[in-house]
């Protein structure tokens, strides 16, 4: 008893070095931590230099560099910004408008309703989430065409529409709903689809959340389909639009192609930095299930 | 269940209940037939034709016996699993130690994350676009920090042996602070009370992260591994920019190799076959996470 306590008062010489080396330990964590921090942001940073200062600084750092819009002016110049951008918002809030839509009413049935072959209708809706459009651009292409739907906003729309993983998210949270809320609605005779705007809908504010920030991350985000499906400039959206306005044949210089790319990512950027915490947090409801 | 019993709906036809339910699912599941289970099913059936030389040829393995002999296929294919072994595990590893520090008590927590999730939220064209800079042979930043150490630089993106090793070092870049955001909301999941009681049993930081943190991360590991290997294959955006493939197909990857018979070639039957390949390979992943992966990891 009485040894015990003694140790307890002095620590045995092992103990110091040990929480020395915890330390050093944590020291060494911490640089690495903002270390690696410095590398993720630097690209943004740098694009940030290189657009506000003369041409000359773009490989040189000089505290002393004069700040200029001159590069922004010439992006504006060179490519049709205003109509990619207004684009790319039409595109994105079409596409997210008909997903709530769409995955709302799938979700509420997977979640809600006993039918026969829900099973199976619940996986061959989960096959999006493998089977992505961008995989089929090849016979996408072709149903637009047949369609007639190449270079409309439309056409850059459809794939996306039905989003097994809206459906997927949705009907996770209609289940949570407690039952007797749905009962309360239908005694009182609020109608199907009545229901699901008054009870369900509420109550899974922040799922749609959660769903409309990935959803539109992604369609601003997305190429590969936006630039099979358009031509022009009457649905072509900014990532089409960067890609040949930043294509060494255009003959842009560095300065100018980053004030393009902050051009584009301008508005996401600034919706990201309002309200990134609901930005992580959706991001992450959105991948547990 | 006496509340059920109340339920008027309950009291309406069996038949009425199951005709709304489909009338509830069939907008999303017409748009999900006509564009992914269709286009599916006549991808694999127009791979076995030909559209070479204008004449239609009758039902025949042409395609997939070109697809054997075709080198750059093969390339493609061998830089496609390259890619994805060596982006997968570093972003993966890159992630979970983001996710640690920005769930640990280090100051400024906030400011890392968004650090690490910025290139998230950006467009892979327009980052493709400032690492093409970063790149580029004699102005490019990387050959200016390594001019500083004497060395003459590199060709990143003219080389063949650097080309896919370049876009990997991006791709890890871009896809880290993704996965992080996995990783933080498992970590956040798990109870305080476990590092409590491993606290009173004296257990070590290390020992505590081995013992507890990792097996408990474990589901949310495997998730991140399929979708980070699905990311592998579907996401080429920045091929158009960085590299076209080349050089000579050093940096081509499968979907993109699709694009260019597609598109570039109009090869579509080619494009087709190609496409199958790669639909085998996403239902071996799906097999994967539903199947053997699944039912083995069970903490929950």
């Amino acid at each position: 008893m009485n040894k015990s306590m003694d140790t307890s008062l002095n620590p045995i010489p092992g103990e110091g070095i040990k929480a020395g080396l915890i330390r050093l330990a944590e020291w060494l964590s911490a640089i690495m931590a903002w270390l690696l921090a410095l590398i993720w942001i630097f690209p943004l940073l740098y694009a940030f230099w290189a657009a506000f200062h003369p041409g000359e600084f773009a490989t040189r750092f000089d505290l002393n560099a004069p700040l200029t819009l001159e590069h922004f002016y010439s992006a504006w110049q060179q490519a049709p910004f205003m109509a990619y951008m207004f684009n790319t918002m039409v595109i994105t809030g079409l596409i997210l408008i008909c997903q709530l839509a769409l995955c709302t009413l799938a979700g509420y049935a997977l979640a809600r309703i006993e039918f026969r072959g829900r099973a199976i209708v619940f996986a061959l809706i989960l096959m999006q989430l493998m089977v992505v459009p961008e995989i089929l651009i090849v016979e996408n292409y072709q149903t637009l065409a047949s369609l007639n739907a190449i270079d409309t906003y439309i056409g850059v729309g459809l794939p996306y529409l039905a989003s097994a993983f809206g459906i997927f998210l949705l009907r996770q949270t209609f289940k949570t709903v407690p039952q007797e809320l749905e009962d309360a609605a239908r005694i009182e005779g609020c109608s199907e689809l009545q229901i699901i705007r008054k009870v369900y809908v509420p109550l899974a504010k922040p799922t749609y959340l959660a769903f409309a920030l990935v959803s539109v991350s992604y369609h601003w985000n997305n190429f590969l389909w936006p630039l099979v499906v358009t031509n022009t400039e009457n649905s072509r959206p900014l990532t089409v639009g960067m890609a040949i306005f930043g294509a060494p044949e255009s003959g842009v210089d560095w300065p100018v192609i980053c004030a393009g790319t902050l051009i584009s990512v301008g508005p996401l950027l600034v919706l990201f930095l309002l309200f990134q915490k609901q930005f992580v947090q959706s991001f992450m409801r959105a991948g547990i299930k | 269940m006496t509340s059920a019993a109340l339920k008027p709906g309950l009291f309406r036809p069996n038949l009425v209940r199951q005709a709304q339910a489909w009338l509830l699912l069939l907008p999303a599941l017409i748009f999900l037939l006509a564009f992914t289970h269709l286009p599916t099913v006549s991808t694999v059936w127009n791979s076995f034709f030909s559209t070479s030389a204008g004449t239609p040829v009758d039902f025949s393995t042409e395609n997939y016996q070109f697809l054997l002999e075709d080198e750059v296929f093969c390339q493609v294919l061998d830089n496609s699993f390259w890619y994805a072994v060596v982006t997968v595990p570093a972003s993966m590893a890159l992630a979970l130690a983001m996710a640690l520090w920005v769930n640990s008590k280090l100051s400024g927590k906030a400011a890392l994350r968004l650090a690490y999730f910025t290139p998230t939220i950006l467009p892979m064209i327009s980052v493709a676009n400032i690492w093409l800079f970063f790149y580029s042979p004699e102005i490019g930043l990387f050959n200016q920090i390594l001019e500083w150490f004497g060395s003459d630089g590199y060709n990143w993106l003219g080389d063949p042996d650097l080309s896919l090793p370049s876009l990997m070092v991006m791709t890890i870049w871009k896809e880290a602070g993704f996965f992080m955001i996995f990783y933080l909301a498992a970590l956040q999941a798990i109870s305080p009370e476990l590092y409590q009681a491993a606290e009173i049993e004296g257990a070590s930081r290390f020992r505590m992260l081995r013992r507890i943190t990792l097996p408990l991360l474990m589901p949310t590991t495997l998730f991140v591994l399929v979708n980070a290997i699905l990311n592998a294959f579907k996401l080429v955006d920045h091929l158009f920019i960085l590299t076209k493939g080349g050089p000579n197909n050093a940096s081509n990857l499968l979907l993109y190799y699709i694009y260019e018979n597609a598109f570039s070639f109009f090869d579509t039957a080619y494009a087709a076959a190609l496409t199958v390949v790669l639909l085998m390979i996403l239902v071996v992943l799906a097999l994967l996470q539903f199947g053997v992966l699944e039912r083995r990891v069970h903490y929950r």
